[in-house]
């Protein structure tokens, strides 16, 4: 029942809301302004490029995954079980997205580095160097992308209506049953919101990754490092390789996102 | 890499720096007691000249020299405060070319200062007042037995560089070519210091850093010579620029430092003089 005045938006809201679209477009605009369009297509095909998108596709894709393995339990365990410190596990796992990303990445090579707390035994039982590996860049990405994932589809679990899980229940469908059955497809529109975030979070990550994965070409050379290694010796290519950054974002986030949330 | 914002020293370029004691002092002295403490300014005595604050935009490896430079030169000039902005190199000059606030420009890499001086930004030629070789760095202990650049090419240690587009990194595989070794490097790392924090913590087995960086270490890595490491060096030019509106007071400060007691300060951490 729509009342009259929602019909039409209040104009303090609408231009401060237009504010803040351009605050965000306009260095993206600035960005595309000086980007050498005439010689993007060469600088593209460039084998440091190409290495570094193709590393960045994968990993940000097995970030994804490793978050969605691990994230979407912590979030269920957040959300249904009453346990002492739960706000404590709350605020540990979301502090990565506060934690300057250098520092996780110093607090990661501190713990699974080769000298690490855990990093030595992986070495030496295991013969496992994290530390300038591929491996390594998806722990970076996911130390850092995962917590977007957990608080996302935690909401979505709170905000899930609990009876359908009790009448299952009373049906006798086991709690494995329901979590599969009932629970994941309920909040799933939540789940493809949080692997969305975790995905775009993961791809954009430069300073945990730098600092524990390192920086080689086709390795641990993910695009926001190539960037980055341009930024120093040439401008132009680092302006390409943004515009490719925010316009895979982009398509990604507007595609995907209209097709997993609003047609559910 | 600009670590250091670039919006250090912005407010201290005010006029007010320049104003009259007489007329501005009392007020003043009220209104920003704890900074004048801070400062040392005295309206009391009224004997002591205003500071004037230089602003120095230094490469990273400079870190500790400079910072005793700026003591020793405050020492000598009492008005004269110093104000630091390390970073890399290139970063720096990048900084100068948008428009950066400073009145110095001390870097690692000639072609830093020749990009400053090309776009109108310096106020005289460049002057090299120091030069800098390189070393292997390792972790304490030596893990991975390395005794020259040959290692560089074992695969099964982990080695570490210097971006190509900094300077360390150019004069490294430099040393390396001439070496004839083709190194099986691990990782770039965007400056020296972040390569030598990964030598300390033992994540990487060797590198090539400036030796002024093993001494800046104190003993957290070992450093290891290098055979013609004296034909490649880093030279590290100095200029005052344009933009700088302390200029006397820049002049002078460059004037010092390739003086015999700038050029102490340099070699007591390891740097060679020009």
């Amino acid at each position: 029942m729509p009342r009259r005045g929602t019909s039409r938006p209040p104009l303090a809201l609408v231009v401060l809301a237009a504010s803040a679209v351009a605050f965000v477009a306009l260095p993206l605009l600035a960005l595309a302004q000086r980007a050498p369009w005439r010689e993007l297509g060469s600088l593209l095909v460039r084998p440091a490029v190409a290495d570094a998108l193709r590393l960045s596709m994968v990993t940000a894709a097995a970030t994804t995954g490793v978050s969605l393995l691990l994230g979407v339990p912590l979030a269920w365990v957040l959300a249904r079980v009453e346990f002492p410190g739960r706000s404590l596990v709350r605020a540990l796992v979301t502090l990565p997205m506060v934690l300057p990303p250098v520092v996780g990445g110093v607090a990661l090579l501190f713990a699974l580095g080769r000298r690490g707390l855990v990093g030595q035994w992986l070495d030496a039982q295991l013969g496992v160097l994290l530390p300038f590996s591929t491996a390594g860049v998806v722990v970076a990405q996911t130390f850092v992308a995962m917590p977007f994932l957990v608080i996302t589809v935690e909401a979505a679990l709170r905000g899930a209506d609990r009876r359908y899980e009790e009448v299952a229940a009373t049906l006798g469908a086991s709690p494995w049953t329901a979590f599969r059955r009932i629970t994941l497809p309920l909040v799933a529109p939540g789940i493809a919101a949080g692997a969305l975030l975790c995905w775009a979070r993961a791809l954009g990550e430069f300073g945990a990754t730098i600092t524990f994965a390192g920086n080689l070409q086709g390795r641990t050379q993910t695009l926001p490092l190539a960037v980055f290694g341009a930024l120093e010796s040439d401008r132009d290519a680092a302006v390409a390789l943004s515009l490719v950054l925010v316009a895979l974002s982009l398509v990604v986030l507007v595609v995907l996102r209209h097709r997993w949330w609003v047609l559910r | 890499m600009t670590r250091v914002g670039g919006g250090a020293g912005r407010h201290r370029r005010g006029p007010s720096r320049r104003q009259t004691k007489s007329a501005a002092c009392p007020l003043r002295a009220a209104l920003t007691a704890g900074l004048a403490a801070v400062l040392g300014v005295s309206c009391a005595g009224g004997a002591v000249e205003k500071p004037v604050t230089i602003t120095v935009l230094a490469a990273a490896s400079l870190t500790d020299a400079f910072t005793e430079m700026g003591e020793a030169f405050s020492a000598e000039h009492p008005e004269v405060q110093v104000r630091f902005n390390f970073g890399a190199s290139s970063g720096l000059a990048t900084q100068v070319l948008q428009g950066a606030p400073g009145d110095i420009l001390a870097v690692a890499d000639q072609a830093a200062a020749d990009a400053v001086v090309a776009a109108g930004e310096a106020s005289a030629a460049p002057q090299v007042f120091a030069h800098n070789s390189m070393e292997i760095a390792v972790p304490v202990g030596n893990p991975g037995g390395v005794t020259g650049l040959g290692d560089f090419a074992r695969p099964e240690l982990l080695i570490g560089a210097c971006a190509e587009e900094v300077p360390c990194g150019r004069i490294g595989r430099r040393l390396l070519h001439r070496a004839s070794v083709a190194p099986a490097i691990d990782t770039n790392e965007a400056d020296v210091r972040s390569l030598l924090t990964k030598i300390e913590a033992g994540e990487l087995d060797a590198g090539l850093v400036y030796r002024s960086d093993v001494m800046a270490g104190e003993g957290a890595v070992e450093g290891i010579e290098v055979a013609g490491a004296a034909e490649v060096l880093a030279s590290y030019p100095i200029v005052a620029l344009a933009g700088a509106t302390a200029r006397e007071e820049a002049q002078a400060f460059v004037a010092f430092v390739r003086s015999g007691e700038g050029q102490r300060i340099l070699t007591g951490h390891g740097l060679l003089a020009r």
